[in-house]
Protein backbone atom coordinates (compact mmCIF):
# COMPACT_ATOMS: atom_id res chain seq x y z
CA UNK A 1 0.00 0.00 0.00
CA UNK A 2 1.28 3.39 -0.99
CA UNK A 3 2.35 5.48 1.71
CA UNK A 4 -0.44 7.36 4.22
CA UNK A 5 -3.16 5.70 1.30
CA UNK A 6 -6.61 5.22 3.07
CA UNK A 7 -8.17 1.77 2.32
CA UNK A 8 -11.07 3.36 0.05
CA UNK A 9 -8.42 5.16 -1.85
CA UNK A 10 -6.61 1.75 -2.44
CA UNK A 11 -9.18 -0.04 -3.43
CA UNK A 12 -11.10 2.63 -5.52
CA UNK A 13 -7.39 2.71 -7.31
CA UNK A 14 -7.57 -1.32 -7.90
CA UNK A 15 -11.33 -1.44 -8.53
CA UNK A 16 -10.11 1.45 -11.93
CA UNK A 17 -9.24 -1.84 -14.32
CA UNK A 18 -12.74 -3.10 -13.97
CA UNK A 19 -14.71 0.30 -13.88
CA UNK A 20 -15.10 0.15 -17.84
CA UNK A 21 -17.58 2.77 -18.04
CA UNK A 22 -16.03 5.20 -15.89
CA UNK A 23 -17.97 5.36 -12.97
CA UNK A 24 -17.96 7.76 -10.11
CA UNK A 25 -16.73 5.95 -7.22
CA UNK A 26 -18.16 6.88 -3.50
CA UNK A 27 -18.25 4.71 -0.58
CA UNK A 28 -22.37 4.21 -1.13
CA UNK A 29 -21.16 2.55 -5.06
CA UNK A 30 -22.88 -1.34 -5.36
CA UNK A 31 -19.60 -2.75 -6.61
CA UNK A 32 -21.94 -5.35 -8.82
CA UNK A 33 -25.11 -3.25 -9.66
CA UNK A 34 -23.63 0.33 -10.07
CA UNK A 35 -20.61 -0.86 -12.24
CA UNK A 36 -22.50 -3.15 -14.06
CA UNK A 37 -19.53 -6.04 -13.84
CA UNK A 38 -20.39 -9.66 -13.62
CA UNK A 39 -19.64 -11.45 -10.87
CA UNK A 40 -16.21 -13.37 -12.11
CA UNK A 41 -14.98 -9.65 -12.55
CA UNK A 42 -16.03 -9.00 -9.12
CA UNK A 43 -14.27 -12.11 -7.56
CA UNK A 44 -11.39 -11.37 -9.93
CA UNK A 45 -10.89 -7.37 -8.49
CA UNK A 46 -11.32 -8.86 -4.87
CA UNK A 47 -8.76 -11.43 -5.59
CA UNK A 48 -6.55 -8.18 -6.33
CA UNK A 49 -7.47 -7.15 -3.46
CA UNK A 50 -6.49 -9.86 -1.63
CA UNK A 51 -3.15 -9.72 -3.01
CA UNK A 52 -2.56 -5.86 -2.23
CA UNK A 53 -3.47 -6.45 0.73
CA UNK A 54 -2.31 -10.10 1.85
CA UNK A 55 -5.77 -11.02 3.30
CA UNK A 56 -7.77 -13.33 2.38
CA UNK A 57 -11.49 -12.38 1.80
CA UNK A 58 -13.74 -15.90 1.22
CA UNK A 59 -16.23 -15.87 -1.07
CA UNK A 60 -18.57 -16.30 1.32
CA UNK A 61 -17.43 -13.16 2.98
CA UNK A 62 -18.17 -11.46 -0.15
CA UNK A 63 -21.44 -12.53 -0.99
CA UNK A 64 -22.97 -10.17 1.86
CA UNK A 65 -20.22 -7.36 0.83
CA UNK A 66 -22.19 -4.68 -1.46
CA UNK A 67 -20.80 -1.43 -1.45
CA UNK A 68 -17.21 0.03 -1.40
CA UNK A 69 -17.93 0.73 1.96
CA UNK A 70 -18.89 -2.88 3.17
CA UNK A 71 -15.52 -3.88 1.34
CA UNK A 72 -13.48 -1.52 3.27
CA UNK A 73 -14.92 -2.55 6.53
CA UNK A 74 -14.11 -6.33 5.53
CA UNK A 75 -11.18 -5.26 4.78
CA UNK A 76 -10.03 -3.07 7.62
CA UNK A 77 -11.41 -6.13 9.98
CA UNK A 78 -9.04 -8.52 8.28
CA UNK A 79 -5.59 -7.04 7.86
CA UNK A 80 -6.63 -5.87 11.72
CA UNK A 81 -6.62 -9.76 12.19
CA UNK A 82 -3.64 -10.33 10.26
CA UNK B 1 -42.44 -3.73 -5.63
CA UNK B 2 -40.45 -4.66 -8.82
CA UNK B 3 -40.85 -7.72 -11.10
CA UNK B 4 -38.91 -10.60 -10.18
CA UNK B 5 -38.15 -11.42 -13.68
CA UNK B 6 -37.00 -7.69 -14.63
CA UNK B 7 -33.31 -8.70 -13.22
CA UNK B 8 -32.74 -10.23 -16.10
CA UNK B 9 -33.67 -7.54 -18.58
CA UNK B 10 -30.08 -7.54 -19.63
CA UNK B 11 -29.42 -10.92 -20.43
CA UNK B 12 -32.34 -10.89 -22.57
CA UNK B 13 -31.40 -7.37 -24.09
CA UNK B 14 -28.08 -9.36 -25.10
CA UNK B 15 -29.29 -13.01 -26.18
CA UNK B 16 -31.34 -10.56 -28.83
CA UNK B 17 -28.38 -8.98 -30.19
CA UNK B 18 -27.01 -12.37 -30.27
CA UNK B 19 -29.84 -13.43 -32.19
CA UNK B 20 -29.54 -10.17 -34.23
CA UNK B 21 -26.43 -11.21 -35.73
CA UNK B 22 -27.81 -14.87 -36.72
CA UNK B 23 -28.61 -18.05 -35.58
CA UNK B 24 -29.39 -18.52 -31.64
CA UNK B 25 -25.84 -19.86 -30.65
CA UNK B 26 -26.80 -20.45 -26.93
CA UNK B 27 -30.11 -22.22 -28.03
CA UNK B 28 -29.70 -24.45 -30.86
CA UNK B 29 -31.67 -27.70 -31.77
CA UNK B 30 -30.32 -30.70 -33.46
CA UNK B 31 -33.13 -32.04 -35.59
CA UNK B 32 -31.46 -35.64 -35.87
CA UNK B 33 -28.62 -36.95 -34.58
CA UNK B 34 -26.80 -39.14 -37.05
CA UNK B 35 -22.89 -40.20 -35.85
CA UNK B 36 -21.62 -38.92 -32.78
CA UNK B 37 -19.90 -36.65 -35.22
CA UNK B 38 -22.90 -35.54 -37.47
CA UNK B 39 -26.00 -34.12 -36.59
CA UNK B 40 -28.71 -32.01 -39.11
CA UNK B 41 -28.87 -28.68 -38.11
CA UNK B 42 -31.04 -25.93 -40.24
CA UNK B 43 -31.82 -28.77 -42.64
CA UNK B 44 -28.17 -29.21 -43.04
CA UNK B 45 -25.87 -32.23 -42.45
CA UNK B 46 -23.36 -31.00 -39.88
CA UNK B 47 -19.85 -31.88 -38.72
CA UNK B 48 -19.69 -32.06 -34.57
CA UNK B 49 -17.03 -30.28 -33.09
CA UNK B 50 -18.27 -29.34 -29.55
CA UNK B 51 -20.06 -31.98 -27.77
CA UNK B 52 -17.56 -33.94 -25.31
CA UNK B 53 -18.30 -36.78 -26.94
CA UNK B 54 -14.07 -37.43 -26.64
CA UNK B 55 -14.52 -41.81 -27.36
CA UNK B 56 -17.24 -41.41 -29.71
CA UNK B 57 -19.36 -43.96 -27.81
CA UNK B 58 -22.77 -42.81 -28.34
CA UNK B 59 -23.67 -45.17 -31.10
CA UNK B 60 -21.90 -47.99 -29.84
CA UNK B 61 -23.75 -51.08 -30.98
CA UNK B 62 -23.57 -53.01 -27.37
CA UNK B 63 -23.95 -49.85 -25.28
CA UNK B 64 -27.59 -49.17 -27.47
CA UNK B 65 -28.35 -52.61 -26.94
CA UNK B 66 -27.57 -52.67 -23.34
CA UNK B 67 -29.74 -49.65 -22.72
CA UNK B 68 -32.65 -51.76 -24.35
CA UNK B 69 -32.50 -54.53 -22.52
CA UNK B 70 -32.03 -52.50 -19.63
CA UNK B 71 -35.85 -50.17 -20.56
CA UNK B 72 -37.25 -53.56 -21.15
CA UNK B 73 -36.44 -55.33 -18.30
CA UNK B 74 -36.08 -52.43 -15.41
CA UNK B 75 -38.60 -50.32 -16.82
CA UNK B 76 -38.49 -46.37 -18.10
CA UNK B 77 -37.42 -44.80 -14.35
CA UNK B 78 -36.48 -45.40 -11.24
CA UNK B 79 -39.30 -43.21 -9.45
CA UNK B 80 -37.13 -42.64 -6.27
CA UNK B 81 -33.97 -41.82 -4.61
CA UNK B 82 -30.90 -44.05 -3.97
CA UNK B 83 -31.91 -44.51 -0.18
CA UNK B 84 -35.70 -45.40 -0.82
CA UNK B 85 -36.62 -47.26 -4.13
CA UNK B 86 -34.12 -46.01 -6.20
CA UNK B 87 -31.05 -48.62 -6.03
CA UNK B 88 -31.21 -50.89 -8.46
CA UNK B 89 -28.32 -54.16 -8.75
CA UNK B 90 -27.69 -52.06 -12.21
CA UNK B 91 -26.31 -48.53 -10.20
CA UNK B 92 -24.47 -51.26 -7.66
CA UNK B 93 -22.85 -52.31 -10.67
CA UNK B 94 -22.21 -49.52 -12.30
CA UNK B 95 -20.39 -48.59 -9.08
CA UNK B 96 -18.46 -51.53 -8.86
CA UNK B 97 -17.29 -51.49 -12.39
CA UNK B 98 -15.97 -47.75 -11.67
CA UNK B 99 -14.33 -48.83 -8.37
CA UNK B 100 -12.72 -51.15 -9.99
CA UNK B 101 -11.39 -49.11 -13.54
CA UNK B 102 -10.54 -46.30 -11.38
CA UNK B 103 -8.56 -48.81 -8.68
CA UNK B 104 -10.14 -47.60 -5.27
CA UNK B 105 -12.04 -48.73 -2.99
CA UNK B 106 -15.58 -47.03 -3.19
CA UNK B 107 -17.47 -44.97 -5.74
CA UNK B 108 -20.72 -43.38 -5.67
CA UNK B 109 -23.22 -42.88 -8.48
CA UNK B 110 -24.68 -39.35 -8.94
CA UNK B 111 -27.67 -38.78 -11.00
CA UNK B 112 -25.41 -35.86 -12.90
CA UNK B 113 -22.33 -34.63 -13.46
CA UNK B 114 -22.85 -31.47 -11.89
CA UNK B 115 -24.85 -33.32 -8.98
CA UNK B 116 -21.84 -35.04 -8.59
CA UNK B 117 -19.81 -31.77 -8.06
CA UNK B 118 -22.64 -30.91 -5.71
CA UNK B 119 -22.36 -34.30 -3.55
CA UNK B 120 -19.19 -34.73 -3.29
CA UNK B 121 -18.64 -30.91 -2.11
CA UNK B 122 -21.08 -30.55 0.26
CA UNK B 123 -20.28 -33.84 1.64
CA UNK B 124 -17.08 -33.38 2.15
CA UNK B 125 -16.68 -30.08 4.00
CA UNK B 126 -18.94 -28.37 6.58
CA UNK B 127 -19.38 -25.41 7.79
CA UNK B 128 -15.80 -25.51 9.97
CA UNK B 129 -13.79 -26.54 6.77
CA UNK B 130 -12.27 -24.63 4.10
CA UNK B 131 -12.71 -25.06 0.65
CA UNK B 132 -9.46 -23.95 -1.81
CA UNK B 133 -10.68 -23.73 -5.55
CA UNK B 134 -9.18 -22.69 -8.67
CA UNK B 135 -10.40 -19.13 -10.35
CA UNK B 136 -11.49 -21.59 -13.58
CA UNK B 137 -13.62 -23.78 -11.73
CA UNK B 138 -16.44 -25.04 -13.21
CA UNK B 139 -19.61 -23.61 -11.89
CA UNK B 140 -20.74 -26.69 -10.50
CA UNK B 141 -18.01 -26.29 -8.21
CA UNK B 142 -18.76 -23.03 -7.15
CA UNK B 143 -22.27 -24.04 -6.43
CA UNK B 144 -21.19 -27.28 -4.35
CA UNK B 145 -18.44 -24.88 -2.18
CA UNK B 146 -21.61 -22.59 -1.82
CA UNK B 147 -23.96 -25.61 -0.95
CA UNK B 148 -20.85 -27.07 1.19
CA UNK B 149 -21.10 -23.76 3.89
CA UNK B 150 -17.29 -24.18 3.87
CA UNK B 151 -15.22 -21.16 3.83
CA UNK B 152 -14.30 -20.30 0.50
CA UNK B 153 -10.78 -19.23 -0.62
CA UNK B 154 -10.57 -19.09 -4.87
CA UNK B 155 -6.36 -18.70 -6.03
CA UNK B 156 -4.90 -18.08 -9.04
CA UNK B 157 -5.86 -20.52 -11.68
CA UNK B 158 -3.26 -23.37 -12.18
CA UNK B 159 -0.78 -21.03 -9.26
CA UNK B 160 0.55 -23.43 -6.68
CA UNK B 161 2.31 -20.72 -5.36
CA UNK B 162 -0.48 -18.51 -5.18
CA UNK B 163 -2.18 -21.91 -2.90
CA UNK B 164 0.73 -22.10 -1.38
CA UNK B 165 0.68 -18.44 -0.06
CA UNK B 166 -3.33 -19.07 1.24
CA UNK B 167 -2.48 -21.88 2.61
CA UNK B 168 0.01 -20.50 4.89
CA UNK B 169 -2.24 -17.46 5.60
CA UNK B 170 -4.96 -19.97 7.05
CA UNK B 171 -6.24 -20.42 10.84
CA UNK B 172 -5.87 -24.37 10.91
CA UNK B 173 -9.45 -24.83 12.31
CA UNK B 174 -11.47 -27.56 10.27
CA UNK B 175 -10.51 -29.88 7.53
CA UNK B 176 -9.34 -28.15 4.39
CA UNK B 177 -9.66 -29.50 0.89
CA UNK B 178 -8.14 -28.21 -2.47
CA UNK B 179 -9.85 -28.97 -5.93
CA UNK B 180 -8.49 -28.65 -9.05
CA UNK B 181 -9.95 -30.11 -12.48
CA UNK B 182 -7.63 -32.64 -14.78
CA UNK B 183 -8.50 -30.96 -18.00
CA UNK B 184 -9.93 -27.26 -17.68
CA UNK B 185 -13.50 -27.15 -19.63
CA UNK B 186 -13.16 -23.45 -21.34
CA UNK B 187 -9.35 -23.41 -22.38
CA UNK B 188 -7.81 -27.21 -22.78
CA UNK B 189 -5.31 -26.69 -19.95
CA UNK B 190 -4.19 -29.62 -16.97
CA UNK B 191 -3.41 -28.86 -13.87
CA UNK B 192 -0.06 -29.13 -13.01
CA UNK B 193 -0.87 -31.42 -10.15
CA UNK B 194 2.87 -32.31 -9.51
CA UNK B 195 3.33 -28.66 -8.26
CA UNK B 196 0.20 -28.90 -6.45
CA UNK B 197 0.68 -32.14 -4.98
CA UNK B 198 3.95 -31.06 -3.53
CA UNK B 199 2.11 -28.36 -1.51
CA UNK B 200 0.83 -31.64 0.79
CA UNK B 201 4.43 -32.13 2.44
CA UNK B 202 4.51 -28.65 3.67
CA UNK B 203 0.26 -27.81 4.71
CA UNK B 204 -1.91 -30.20 5.44
CA UNK B 205 -4.98 -30.54 3.34
CA UNK B 206 -7.05 -33.29 1.38
CA UNK B 207 -7.26 -32.97 -2.56
CA UNK B 208 -9.86 -33.43 -4.52
CA UNK B 209 -9.52 -33.68 -9.02
CA UNK B 210 -12.68 -33.17 -10.86
CA UNK B 211 -11.44 -35.38 -13.94
CA UNK B 212 -14.79 -34.11 -15.84
CA UNK B 213 -13.06 -34.06 -19.26
CA UNK B 214 -9.80 -35.88 -18.29
CA UNK B 215 -11.75 -39.20 -17.49
CA UNK B 216 -11.20 -41.74 -20.21
CA UNK B 217 -8.90 -39.07 -22.35
CA UNK B 218 -5.61 -39.05 -20.09
CA UNK B 219 -2.99 -41.49 -18.74
CA UNK B 220 -1.95 -45.22 -19.83
CA UNK B 221 -5.64 -46.51 -17.95
CA UNK B 222 -7.52 -43.67 -19.20
CA UNK B 223 -8.04 -42.90 -15.50
CA UNK B 224 -7.41 -38.64 -16.03
CA UNK B 225 -4.96 -36.75 -14.95
CA UNK B 226 -3.32 -38.33 -11.91
CA UNK B 227 -3.10 -41.30 -13.98
CA UNK B 228 -1.31 -39.28 -16.70
CA UNK B 229 0.82 -37.65 -13.62
CA UNK B 230 1.55 -40.99 -12.01
CA UNK B 231 0.29 -39.43 -8.87
CA UNK B 232 -2.93 -41.35 -8.13
CA UNK B 233 -1.98 -42.11 -4.59
CA UNK B 234 -1.99 -38.66 -3.50
CA UNK B 235 -5.51 -37.71 -5.21
CA UNK B 236 -8.10 -38.06 -2.34
CA UNK B 237 -10.73 -37.93 -4.17
CA UNK B 238 -11.74 -38.37 -7.93
CA UNK B 239 -14.87 -36.37 -9.08
CA UNK B 240 -16.22 -37.49 -12.94
CA UNK B 241 -18.97 -37.21 -15.17
CA UNK B 242 -20.59 -39.77 -17.44
CA UNK B 243 -21.70 -37.37 -19.73
CA UNK B 244 -18.97 -37.08 -22.02
CA UNK B 245 -16.33 -40.06 -22.39
CA UNK B 246 -19.19 -42.42 -20.91
CA UNK B 247 -21.29 -41.27 -23.61
CA UNK B 248 -24.61 -41.54 -21.25
CA UNK B 249 -25.58 -39.02 -18.17
CA UNK B 250 -24.62 -39.11 -14.36
CA UNK B 251 -21.78 -38.58 -12.69
CA UNK B 252 -19.64 -40.39 -10.19
CA UNK B 253 -17.30 -39.41 -6.85
CA UNK B 254 -15.06 -41.90 -6.01
CA UNK B 255 -11.87 -42.65 -3.23
CA UNK B 256 -10.44 -45.16 -0.35
CA UNK B 257 -11.05 -43.48 3.22
CA UNK B 258 -12.95 -45.81 5.28
CA UNK B 259 -15.79 -43.58 5.74
CA UNK B 260 -16.35 -42.47 2.09
CA UNK B 261 -19.69 -44.63 1.88
CA UNK B 262 -21.25 -42.56 4.53
CA UNK B 263 -21.21 -39.74 1.99
CA UNK B 264 -24.69 -41.46 0.77
CA UNK B 265 -26.67 -40.73 3.95
CA UNK B 266 -24.85 -37.19 4.56
CA UNK B 267 -25.01 -35.75 1.30
CA UNK B 268 -28.09 -34.04 0.03
CA UNK B 269 -27.55 -34.05 -3.87
CA UNK B 270 -27.42 -37.78 -3.66
CA UNK B 271 -30.20 -38.22 -0.67
CA UNK B 272 -33.15 -36.33 -2.68
CA UNK B 273 -33.12 -36.81 -5.97
CA UNK B 274 -34.15 -39.51 -8.69
CA UNK B 275 -31.82 -42.20 -9.50
CA UNK B 276 -30.46 -42.41 -13.00
CA UNK B 277 -32.74 -44.66 -15.36
CA UNK B 278 -31.91 -48.45 -15.82
CA UNK B 279 -31.45 -47.74 -19.00
CA UNK B 280 -29.01 -44.51 -18.59
CA UNK B 281 -27.06 -47.13 -15.41
CA UNK B 282 -26.39 -49.78 -18.21
CA UNK B 283 -25.40 -47.78 -21.19
CA UNK B 284 -22.66 -46.19 -18.60
CA UNK B 285 -21.92 -50.03 -17.81
CA UNK B 286 -21.65 -50.93 -20.77
CA UNK B 287 -19.52 -47.66 -21.91
CA UNK B 288 -16.68 -48.08 -18.86
CA UNK B 289 -16.41 -51.66 -19.96
CA UNK B 290 -16.26 -50.93 -23.88
CA UNK B 291 -13.13 -47.62 -22.55
CA UNK B 292 -11.40 -50.63 -20.52
CA UNK B 293 -11.41 -53.30 -23.56
CA UNK B 294 -10.43 -50.66 -26.46
CA UNK B 295 -7.74 -48.38 -25.01
CA UNK B 296 -7.06 -47.31 -28.88
CA UNK B 297 -9.99 -44.80 -28.49
CA UNK B 298 -7.55 -43.14 -26.81
CA UNK B 299 -5.18 -43.20 -29.43
CA UNK B 300 -7.14 -42.35 -31.97
CA UNK B 301 -8.49 -39.07 -29.91
CA UNK B 302 -4.93 -38.09 -29.06
CA UNK B 303 -3.80 -38.36 -32.96
CA UNK B 304 -6.95 -35.98 -33.46
CA UNK B 305 -6.39 -33.57 -31.10
CA UNK B 306 -3.20 -33.64 -31.88
CA UNK B 307 -4.03 -33.09 -35.87
CA UNK B 308 -6.72 -30.37 -35.13
CA UNK B 309 -3.88 -28.70 -32.43
CA UNK B 310 -1.08 -28.64 -34.90
CA UNK B 311 -3.76 -27.42 -37.70
CA UNK B 312 -5.03 -24.55 -36.43
CA UNK B 313 -1.59 -23.53 -35.38
CA UNK B 314 -0.36 -23.76 -38.54
CA UNK B 315 -2.91 -21.07 -39.91
CA UNK B 316 -1.72 -18.75 -36.60
CA UNK B 317 -4.51 -18.83 -34.25
CA UNK B 318 -4.31 -17.83 -30.79
CA UNK B 319 -5.02 -21.17 -28.72
CA UNK B 320 -6.39 -21.63 -25.35
CA UNK B 321 -3.16 -23.25 -24.03
CA UNK B 322 0.45 -24.38 -25.45
CA UNK B 323 -0.83 -27.91 -25.18
CA UNK B 324 -2.70 -30.59 -27.17
CA UNK B 325 -5.69 -32.04 -25.51
CA UNK B 326 -9.20 -32.77 -26.87
CA UNK B 327 -10.32 -28.90 -26.00
CA UNK B 328 -8.99 -26.90 -28.51
CA UNK B 329 -10.49 -23.38 -28.04
CA UNK B 330 -9.53 -20.55 -30.45
CA UNK B 331 -9.18 -17.25 -28.79
CA UNK B 332 -10.91 -14.03 -30.99
CA UNK B 333 -11.10 -10.66 -30.99
CA UNK B 334 -14.13 -9.82 -29.38
CA UNK B 335 -17.83 -10.89 -28.47
CA UNK B 336 -19.27 -9.46 -32.22
CA UNK B 337 -16.37 -11.41 -34.29
CA UNK B 338 -16.78 -14.52 -32.13
CA UNK B 339 -20.65 -14.61 -32.77
CA UNK B 340 -19.91 -13.97 -36.45
CA UNK B 341 -17.37 -16.66 -37.08
CA UNK B 342 -19.34 -18.87 -34.96
CA UNK B 343 -22.80 -18.45 -37.26
CA UNK B 344 -20.09 -18.77 -40.19
CA UNK B 345 -18.80 -22.14 -39.41
CA UNK B 346 -22.02 -23.33 -38.63
CA UNK B 347 -23.87 -22.30 -42.22
CA UNK B 348 -20.55 -23.49 -43.66
CA UNK B 349 -21.31 -26.78 -41.45
CA UNK B 350 -19.45 -27.11 -38.76
CA UNK B 351 -20.99 -27.08 -35.41
CA UNK B 352 -18.12 -25.89 -32.57
CA UNK B 353 -19.41 -24.31 -29.09
CA UNK B 354 -19.25 -20.39 -28.70
CA UNK B 355 -17.80 -19.23 -25.02
CA UNK B 356 -18.38 -16.02 -23.88
CA UNK B 357 -17.60 -14.03 -20.74
CA UNK B 358 -18.29 -14.20 -17.92
CA UNK B 359 -18.60 -18.28 -18.45
CA UNK B 360 -14.92 -17.78 -20.04
CA UNK B 361 -11.75 -16.81 -17.83
CA UNK B 362 -10.26 -13.21 -18.41
CA UNK B 363 -13.21 -11.88 -20.13
CA UNK B 364 -12.04 -14.19 -23.25
CA UNK B 365 -14.48 -14.87 -26.26
CA UNK B 366 -13.71 -18.54 -27.46
CA UNK B 367 -14.66 -20.07 -30.42
CA UNK B 368 -14.27 -24.27 -28.66
CA UNK B 369 -13.66 -27.35 -30.33
CA UNK B 370 -13.82 -30.92 -28.43
CA UNK B 371 -12.26 -33.32 -30.47
CA UNK B 372 -13.90 -36.97 -30.61
CA UNK B 373 -11.91 -40.37 -31.28
CA UNK B 374 -14.83 -40.61 -33.53
CA UNK B 375 -13.44 -37.78 -36.18
CA UNK B 376 -11.98 -39.07 -38.72
CA UNK B 377 -9.01 -37.19 -40.39
CA UNK B 378 -11.04 -35.95 -43.42
CA UNK B 379 -13.61 -34.58 -40.66
CA UNK B 380 -10.55 -32.52 -38.89
CA UNK B 381 -9.07 -31.41 -41.86
CA UNK B 382 -12.44 -30.06 -42.74
CA UNK B 383 -12.49 -28.51 -39.67
CA UNK B 384 -9.37 -26.51 -40.14
CA UNK B 385 -10.18 -25.61 -43.60
CA UNK B 386 -13.51 -24.17 -42.78
CA UNK B 387 -11.84 -22.57 -39.77
CA UNK B 388 -9.15 -20.91 -42.30
CA UNK B 389 -11.86 -19.81 -44.35
CA UNK B 390 -13.75 -18.10 -41.53
CA UNK B 391 -11.32 -16.56 -39.64
CA UNK B 392 -9.84 -15.20 -43.20
CA UNK B 393 -13.07 -13.49 -43.99
CA UNK B 394 -13.19 -12.11 -40.64
CA UNK B 395 -10.03 -10.48 -41.23
CA UNK B 396 -10.61 -9.18 -44.21
CA UNK B 397 -13.63 -7.64 -43.11
CA UNK B 398 -12.12 -6.20 -40.49
CA UNK B 399 -9.34 -4.74 -42.28
CA UNK B 400 -12.23 -3.25 -44.64
CA UNK B 401 -14.03 -1.46 -41.93
CA UNK B 402 -10.70 -0.68 -39.99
Amino acid sequence: MTEGEDTFTALSRLLAPFNTAGVTITPETDISADLNIDSVSVMDFVMEVEDHFEIDIPLNVLSETRTMADLVDVVDERRAKG
Amino acid sequence: MSDLLEKHRHIAERHQRMLALGANAVGLTNEKILSPTRAIIDGRETILAGTNNYMGITFDADCIRAGQEALAAFGTGTTGSRIANGTYALHRALEKEFADFLNLKHCIVFSTGYQANLGMLAGLAGPRDTIYLDADSHSSIYDGCTLSGAKLVRFRHNDAADLDKRLARADQEGGRLVVLEGIYSMLGDRAPLADFVALKKKHKFELMVDEAHSFGVLGPNGRGLADEAGLEPEVDFVVGTFSKSVGAIGGFGAGNQPLFETLRYATRPYMFTASPSPSTAATALAAIRKLKAEPERRDRLRANSARLFEGFRSLGFTLGCDQVSPVIAVKCPGEVSAIAMWNALLEAGVYVNIALPPGTPGKQCLLRCSVSAAHSFEDIDRIIDLFGTVVAQAEHRQAVNA
